[in-house]
């Protein structure tokens, strides 16, 4: 079977990404769920235990509070409250910390620390997964049993001000509710006045059951400026006037009811140095958790330190005090000091009830449940639990009895620990058999790739793939055996829960019949190989070959990278990695330059051969063919370049280039930083985006603008000229409207309106462009209008005279993509993607623009690169191509500098 | 190819190995505390000096390129101030290099500078030595095949390890060790030190290993 090169690459793109998706659905744990639908939840809550004597205590306990009030501030680190800054700007919570009657812990939330699945591990006591990210964009409806539909569930009347989001998640669930977007991330001030606004009414109304507040502001100040801003300490005072006002209410109501009132403080993630969350530092992982109410009155010197506790373990608690069953999902323990003042048997009851669930949800998770540690520890304890209660029934309040109470109590705990801890570990285990299977064939194809590389930059290559041979396909038959009898044994010897095996027998065999296949071609290619190679071998037309400076330098630059990777700090710090890399290509660049124009003709080896040479495989027969055509490639370009180069004025162009590159890269490698360990050194993108520097970003912005004008407008049309100005100009009015740059005739505009409408004329330009297909580019903003300098000073001053092959500039091309991508102010992580470039000209959530919008403004440097490198491989055929690079604009646009 | 050429080669790429080693050694006997990670700067300038000063020492002495027409003092001098200028100018432009390649700006200029002084002590004050100021001989040294002597090879080669050797002294700076030779620019000028060392090591043994195949235009 023959198939063209087309089609082949096609094909092993395919699979690659088909291998890559098997890997990944093993590498991302599934979240532990139980199976039991909230639907049909309404089995009576477990039955105290007890030997022998039947006890009457069947039904749900009382609840212990009477309103709970739970205040939730967006990013609020723990050192906010516990730290120096605590002790400045919240004085009130401080005090209640210290000596109030108050119960204070240090909640680890755990990865993504992003809210949307923070406040569904605060509310379900279960842990989202990292798929749960892609989601925060535009939360669905929450399935999953939560204390909200629990408390809806009991009659619980609730109040809801804040964060859009549990609107969205929990949509039937609130008797009254104010959602606020957190569409505005300039915007501190407003998103709490408008929770804040409701409070007197709310608080003094009283019919309520439980009232949550998600205050925005802190987030969005985190964002702005970072931990260190003075507008924290403003902020943080102002919440905590918020938590005295509500905490004086609630005290003055509690003398209507019997029960004392619960108010709870908490973050849903922490803010890094940077300001931002999503990964797993320090910082972004501990919040503070604080519970209030009378009934946690302490004597005086009752030292309380915070104590680290999970962030999973609030569902729990909340439902114990709230008299509610608590949710299936939930792997959380109970905060065992909020009912350590109930008697002791009301303490046993909570912890078994948390127990029985934990042990139901690791019953259904764990196929060798009986096995674990905890789940021995948690029938021990009932079995003692049981004894106690006889002994409880039979006579009251004597020494034996509350000694073994405490002992009960202390197994309970221990219990509680190992239960959660097993749970939470489940949720971090890897399916090893799928990233295995997903590993080799991505591996097989990677073979197949690399070994075909050489006939396939035959340009009119059609590759050979073996099928029929007797010999393999004996082979093929051999491995498809081998392969599903290690399925049988992998499946049936397995632990824990395997999606590989879960799969129906047709598409695991598929993937099996897939995998050996390709192992077959990859076999049947090599020995291919070898036999040629011999072959070949006899023949020494092996032309006089000396690998440049440049080939060098590429070739171990990639493989240096690769291996950083192993590294975690070079995996933290990649952009370091590839401005070094691009630098020192630079300098190479112009090392090669200067040679070439001061010693014309002295190495002048044909390069078009050096490809060829560089992947070697030894095939003669293949060489003819790619040599001729580069070689015939390269005179066409050669015999303009060559005279054009010595001519005195673009001569000096050509040395100074390098340089100009050179400067452009550190100007934007200045702009952000980026990666970890620097991450929170000053950098011109913070000095120009603060309101301060206003004018300067505008002229600036208007600057860039302009270059881009003038860089591209050169052989274009009048009508593309027309509407590229005025696309740009879109482009300025759009900054304008938003806030971020000023015009110059309106300097002091307040109004920030949502720059939607700009935002759509300019993309009703690149559309009007895209269509009638005019002739050329559009792009824009600072790092546009550099990258169009560049990539201009590139083609016409290096690239063309140095008359590099295809391998090499394809493999400059992705270098710098990849250093304009961390010159963008991204990273490895996950934090750096700019969501709001998904709402550029939208004006609300719209899933499948915002999306893509995302994707092009967090790999605008990249693609723009890609662009670039094909049009400049296809010189002929440039103008369709260069349309391409227009959606990037609309983005590129918006991301703040 | 003449093998006490060689010999004299490597007996001068000795006398320079010997000079950084006393660089390490002699200034802790005059100074307190003297340490090349804590007064790191102290350091650099001695043992620019030192490279500076055995380099102008054989120069003198042996004299590689014997120049056949003798010239007047006039032109000594103005050669000595040329060779001057061009290295203050090797030193600012591999400022800016550095400053390019990521360097502070404003912050630790004086490191960044001295930094620049002692890889172009290594690099440009051999070549100044030996080719005098006179950038078309450079060019010719440093293109392919413009050699013409072991003294230009060996030239190129320390010439280039040193570079390489500062270029792979950056790597360990973003790795989070904590060390105090990790921090902006000791390890980048210990790498350009080991380079221009393991230069002067290697080049006299691979010309002494090709000789065979070393032939030269001019001699």
């Amino acid at each position: 079977m023959r198939l063209g090169s087309g089609t082949f690459a096609t094909c092993c793109v395919a699979i690659e990404v088909l291998g890559i998706a098997v890997f990944l659905r093993g590498f991302f744990p599934a979240p532990v769920r139980s199976s039991a639908r909230a639907e049909h939840g309404a089995e009576p809550p477990a039955p105290e235990p007890s030997a022998g004597a039947s006890s009457n205590w069947t039904t749900l306990p009382s609840p212990l509070f009477s309103k709970v009030v739970i205040v939730l501030i967006d990013a609020l680190r723990d050192d906010f409250v516990f730290g120096s800054k605590g002790v400045k700007f919240m004085p009130y919570t401080t005090y209640l910390v210290e000596k109030g009657a108050s119960h204070s812990f240090v909640a680890e939330a755990k990865p993504p620390t992003v809210t949307m699945p923070r406040i569904k591990a605060l509310m379900t006591g279960s842990l989202p997964g990292f798929v749960d990210v892609v989601r925060n964009l535009n939360s669905p409806a929450l399935l999953e049993d939560s204390v909200i539909r629990q408390a809806k569930t009991a009659g619980k009347r609730i109040i809801f001000y804040g964060d859009e989001t549990w609107v969205k998640l929990f949509p039937k669930h609130f008797v009254e509710y104010d959602g606020t977007t957190s569409f505005f991330v300039s915007d501190y001030t407003e998103v709490d006045n408008n929770v804040t606004r409701h409070l007197d009414k709310v608080l003094k109304r009283g019919d309520w059951d439980m009232l949550i507040l998600h205050y925005l502001g802190l987030d969005h100040i985190g964002h702005i400026s970072g931990p260190n801003s003075p507008l924290i300490g403003h902020k943080l005072s102002e919440m905590d006037s918020v938590l005295m006002k509500i905490h004086t209410s609630l005290q003055s109501k509690e003398r209507e009811t019997p029960l004392p009132n619960l108010l709870v403080l908490c973050g849903d993630h922490g803010m890094s140095e940077t300001g931002s969350h999503g990964a797993s530092s320090m910082e972004e992982v501990n919040t503070p958790l604080i519970l209030i109410s009378s009934a946690f009155e302490r004597k005086p010197g009752d030292i309380r330190h915070p104590k680290h506790v999970q962030q999973t373990d609030v569902a729990a608690t909340l439902a114990i005090a709230l008299g509610l069953r608590i949710p299936k999902d939930s792997v959380g323990s109970l905060l065992f000091p909020v009912v350590e003042g109930r008697p002791i048997r009301e303490q046993l009851r909570f912890l078994h009830l948390n127990t029985v669930q934990l042990s139901k949800l690791l019953q259904e998770n764990v196929p060798s449940y009986e096995k674990d540690p905890g789940f021995e520890q948690f029938k021990m304890s009932e079995r003692l639990h049981g004894n106690w209660i006889r002994l409880y029934l039979e006579e009251k309040h004597s020494e034996v009895l509350f000694n073994l109470g405490s002992k009960v109590l202390r197994q309970y705990l221990a219990a509680l620990k190992t239960l959660s801890l097993s749970l939470s570990t489940q949720v971090a285990q890897y399916d090893m058999y799928s990233m295995m299977v997903g590993t080799v064939v991505v591996l097989e194809v990677l073979t197949l790739l690399l070994l075909s590389v050489p006939q396939a930059l035959h340009r009119k290559a059609e590759l050979e793939v073996p099928l029929s041979s007797p010999g393999f396909s004996l082979l093929f038959y051999l491995v498809i055996l081998v392969l599903s009898a290690l399925h049988v044994i992998v499946c049936t010897s397995a632990e824990s829960s395997c999606y590989f095996c879960g799969l129906s027998w047709l598409a695991a065999g598929g993937v099996m019949v897939l995998a050996s296949a390709l192992l077959c071609m990859v076999v049947s290619v090599l020995t291919n190989m070898l036999v040629g190679g011999n072959a070949s071998r006899k023949n020494p037309v092996h032309p006089s070959s000396r690998w440049s400076e440049l080939d060098l330098l590429i070739l171990l630059g990639t493989a240096g990278h690769v291996l950083s990777l192993g590294a975690s700090s070079f995996v933290e710090e990649e952009h370091q990695t590839w401005y070094f890399l691009v630098n020192t290509l630079c300098l190479a660049l112009s090392q090669e330059t200067y040679r070439n124009c001061f010693l014309g003709d002295d190495s002048e080896p044909p390069c078009g051969l050096r490809v060829e040479q560089g992947l070697d495989g030894a095939t003669a027969a293949w060489q003819d063919g790619p040599a001729c055509d580069a070689l015939e490639r390269d005179k066409g370009h050669r015999s303009p370049s060559a005279s054009q180069v010595l001519r005195g004025h673009e001569k000096w162009m050509v040395l100074a280039s390098p340089w100009l590159i050179l400067a452009c890269c550190r100007l934007l490698r200045s702009l952000n930083q980026t990666g970890v360990q620097w991450a929170h050194r000053p950098d011109l993108g913070h000095w120009l985006t603060s309101s301060d520097h206003k004018a300067e970003l505008s002229v600036l912005a208007a600057i860039s603008l302009l270059v881009v004008f003038v860089l591209v407008q050169r052989g274009c049309s009048s009508v593309s000229k027309a509407a590229l100005a005025l696309g740009l100009l879109g482009v300025y009015c759009y900054r304008a409207a938003i806030g971020s740059v000023r015009f110059p005739w309106r300097p002091d505009s307040k109004d920030i309106s949502k720059g939607i409408i700009e935002a759509r004329f300019v993309y009703v330009f690149v559309l009007g462009i895209l269509f009638t297909g005019t002739k050329d580019l559009l792009k824009s903003q600072v790092i546009a209008a550099d990258f169009q300098l560049k990539t201009t000073l590139m083609t016409k001053f290096i690239w063309k005279p140095l008359r590099h092959d295809a391998a090499e500039i394809t493999v400059m091309h992705y270098w710098f993509g990849q250093a304009f991508f961390y010159f963008q102010g991204n990273s490895n992580n996950i934090a750096t993607v700019d969501i709001s470039a998904g709402f550029v000209g939208l004006d609300t959530y719209v899933e499948i623009p915002a999306v893509l919008l995302t994707a092009f403004g967090t790999y605008a440097g990249p693609v723009l690169w890609a662009s670039h490198l094909v049009h400049f491989l296809s010189s002929e055929t440039r103008r369709c191509l260069w349309t391409l690079d227009t959606p990037t604009l609309g983005q590129s646009v918006d991301r703040p500098l | 190819m003449k093998d006490t050429d060689i010999k004299r080669l490597l007996y001068t790429h000795l006398l320079c190995i010997f000079s950084i080693i006393l660089s390490v050694f002699i200034p802790s006997l005059f100074l307190e505390n003297f340490s090349i990670l804590e007064t790191h700067l102290t350091w650099l300038c001695i043992c620019s000096g030192f490279v500076t000063a055995v380099n102008l020492v054989l120069y003198l002495a042996v004299k590689p390129n014997t120049s056949s027409k003798r010239s007047s003092l006039s032109h000594k001098v103005t050669r000595f101030l040329k060779c001057c200028v061009y290295f203050l100018m090797s030193c600012f432009s591999f400022h800016v290099i550095f400053v390019l390649y990521g360097a502070p700006l404003i912050e630790l200029a004086l490191e960044t500078f001295l930094f620049a002084v002692i890889l172009s002590t290594f690099t440009t004050v051999p070549c100044l030595c030996l080719l005098g100021p006179n950038l078309k001989a450079w060019l010719r040294v440093f293109s392919r095949n413009g050699v013409s002597s072991i003294w230009e090879n060996s030239l190129q080669m320390t010439t280039i390890s040193s570079f390489v050797g500062a270029w792979l002294g950056a790597l360990p700076i973003p790795l989070d060790w904590e060390r105090p030779w990790q921090v902006w620019p000791i390890s980048c000028t210990l790498g350009a030190t080991f380079g221009y060392v393991a230069g002067l090591v290697i080049s006299p043994l691979w010309i002494y290993w090709n000789r065979k195949q070393l032939t030269y235009k001019n001699n």
